[in-house]
């Protein structure tokens, strides 16, 4: 209990960050219309690549000698960065399609 | 900390601020269609931003940087060319495959980290002090690992490189992996075992395990569903390493994407009237007992051929064009637009229907059909056009189904019970194009396609529609 206590206390900015994220989250997509909910959901899977600040850290804080964290680490970068730069690509190239064009002839 | 110090720690937090603002605000711009595409480019500014932020200004609780520069780099320039290629070459028809993939590959950074963690925290031989960051760690490589496997076989699905499999007894053995997955991850915790290395191990094997056997059996029409649901747990994911590094850009990023990929999942399970559980354990996945149309196969359709067709629209006041997969899966979007404005030349008006999970997923269709410069105000969605069947002289369903399925209004043992259908048997004539008498996604045979009003107008939508505007112009 007391660790709990101890872990609620020290805690309590990242706790209130989680939640109101939750809120906020909720919030803004709440009244989207169907017609975007494919692209939304790409630019949210391109926006969870913020993952490959982790792979950064990882890889930067490994130990030269230490290879299986080194490729660890190189493999953590390369794989997030493609969820970052497809997903954003991705998503483009969809709302580009959505672009409006004047009603022609 | 001397000073320097302090201002390169203020500017690294002050560039996570922006991060997170900017994937706000992005993402409220991205719910919106004519700030969408703005939107996506305001977070992806935003990452840039954090990303090079970290490389350079990032330093450990010992005040270390971060080294390995040579590394970090070539990985981003390998991920950079590599992401732009696949995501510049795909064809539209398989976005929903990409997002899928690209989501798989942050699951498995994702438990990269949290495998890289491990191994440290074992170095360091910290590991029963820290039993916090320890329960981070394991939740971050379950998770992480759950969304890569299931992401990789929802991938294969959609690409139709994997079929539907479903084991006996499939419920229970998930069941089962999942409580495997408790067990080992309490076992860890409470230090059964001298070294918990291994057991670790059993657990990212279970975890993969059960990401392939969760997403196996799902029918490939909830796809969509499943994609979303795992993008929203590589967001959490990407959480939990927010929490390890304490890093808020991956925090906040990471647990908006997660609560708004879950409510997004919401959305389109309602849009199908479906909860998730039902698509989750899979109602239609496993178990495709037809329902009461089935005995209709027997039952006498009618044929109608091109130029009978042609005759017909080209005579309508107003013609309802409903898109299906089928038209995606002939890349008929073109011609289908050359149709509309054809048809308009002759002075007949012409909408599209869209049904909500129209397509692979839901939005799926309406990205085509821009694609083949349809306008945007042209394609209606099912509440705004449903009232207008009734006034309309022809419906063309073009490769869609079970969207038009009245079974799902009248047939209570119907899988698809419940689901909004777009009324298409109110208009005057219903002319479906379909390949075959084939029944759709759904298994269940159509009794609109029986009806005396309806014409059946087989062949490869791509070949029909340019027969049918060749038609249409020679006239």
């Amino acid at each position: 209990m007391e660790q709990l206590m101890n872990f609620f206390t020290e805690n309590y900015d990242m706790i209130t960050i989680v939640i109101l994220s939750i809120f906020l989250g909720i919030e803004v997509i709440g009244r989207v219309p169907s017609v975007l909910h494919t692209p939304l959901m790409s630019g949210a899977n391109a926006i969870h690549g913020v993952v490959i600040i982790g792979a950064i850290i990882i890889m930067g804080q490994a130990e030269s000698d230490d290879y299986v964290a080194l490729i660890l680490g190189f493999l953590a970068v390369i794989l997030g960065t493609l969820n970052v730069v497809g997903g954003f690509v991705v998503t483009d190239r969809m709302l580009e399609m959505f672009k409006k064009k004047p009603s022609n002839k | 900390m001397n000073y320097t110090d302090l201002i390169e720690k203020n500017i690294l937090l002050l560039c996570y601020l922006i991060g997170s603002i900017t994937f706000i605000v992005g993402l409220k711009m991205l719910s919106h269609p004519e700030s969408a595409r703005k939107g996506n480019l305001v977070a992806a500014a935003g990452m840039i931003i954090a990303i090079f932020a970290t490389i350079f200004l990032y330093k450990d609780d010992s005040g270390a940087r971060l080294g390995n520069y040579v590394w970090i780099f070539g990985g981003l320039i390998i991920g950079s060319i590599v992401g732009t290629m696949i995501a510049k070459k795909v064809q539209m028809t398989a976005m929903p495959q990409m997002v899928s993939l690209f989501n798989g590959m942050g699951g498995a950074c994702a438990a990269i980290i949290s495998i890289v963690d491990f191994k440290h925290l074992m170095h360091l031989g910290t590991i029963s002090e820290e039993p916090l960051m320890l329960l981070v760690i394991l939740a971050g490589l379950v998770i992480g690992t759950v969304s890569f496997f299931g992401s990789m076989i929802a991938f294969g699905k959609l690409d139709g490189k994997i079929n539907d499999k479903f084991l006996p007894g499939q419920q229970i053995i998930n069941i089962g992996l999942l409580v495997l997955i408790a067990v080992l991850i309490v076992a860890i915790m409470a230090g059964w075992f001298a070294s918990p290395v291994v057991l670790f191990y059993v657990l990212l094997v279970v975890s993969a395990l059960y990401g392939v056997l969760f997403v196996m059996p799902i029918g490939g029409a909830d796809m969509p569903v499943v994609i979303s649901l795992l993008n929203s747990f590589t967001g959490v994911a990407a959480a939990f390493g927010g929490f390890l590094y304490d890093n808020p850009v991956m925090l906040t990023g990471g647990i908006l994407v997660g609560s708004a990929g879950t409510i997004l999942t919401m959305l389109m399970c309602s849009a199908m009237n479906r909860s998730l559980t039902n698509v989750i354990v899979g109602a239609l996945g496993g178990n495709k007992t037809g329902g009461g149309a089935t005995e209709g196969t027997d039952q006498p359709i009618r044929e109608i051929n091109v130029s009978d067709t042609a005759v017909l629209m080209a005579y309508s006041k107003n013609v309802i064009i409903v898109p299906g997969y089928g038209l995606a899966v002939a890349q008929a979007q073109h011609i289908c637009n050359e149709l509309e404005k054809t048809l308009e030349e002759k002075g007949v008006e012409v909408k599209y229907a869209i049904h909500p999970v129209a397509g692979r997923m839901p939005g799926h269709m309406n990205v085509l059909l821009a694609e083949a410069d349809v306008p945007y105000d042209k394609l209606l969605e099912m509440e705004e056009i449903n009232p207008e069947f009734a006034t309309t002289d022809v419906v063309l369903v073009l490769g869609a189904n079970d969207v038009v399925n009245p079974a799902a209004k009248t047939d209570k043992n119907s899988p698809i019970y419940g689901m909004p259908i777009l009324d298409v048997e109110m208009a005057k004539h219903v002319i479906v194009n379909k390949r075959s008498m084939k029944p759709g996604y759904a298994g269940i045979e159509n009794q609109l396609f029986y009806e005396p009003k309806t014409s059946m107008l087989f062949g490869d939508a791509k070949k029909v529609l340019g027969e049918l505007v060749t038609e249409l112009k020679s006239m």
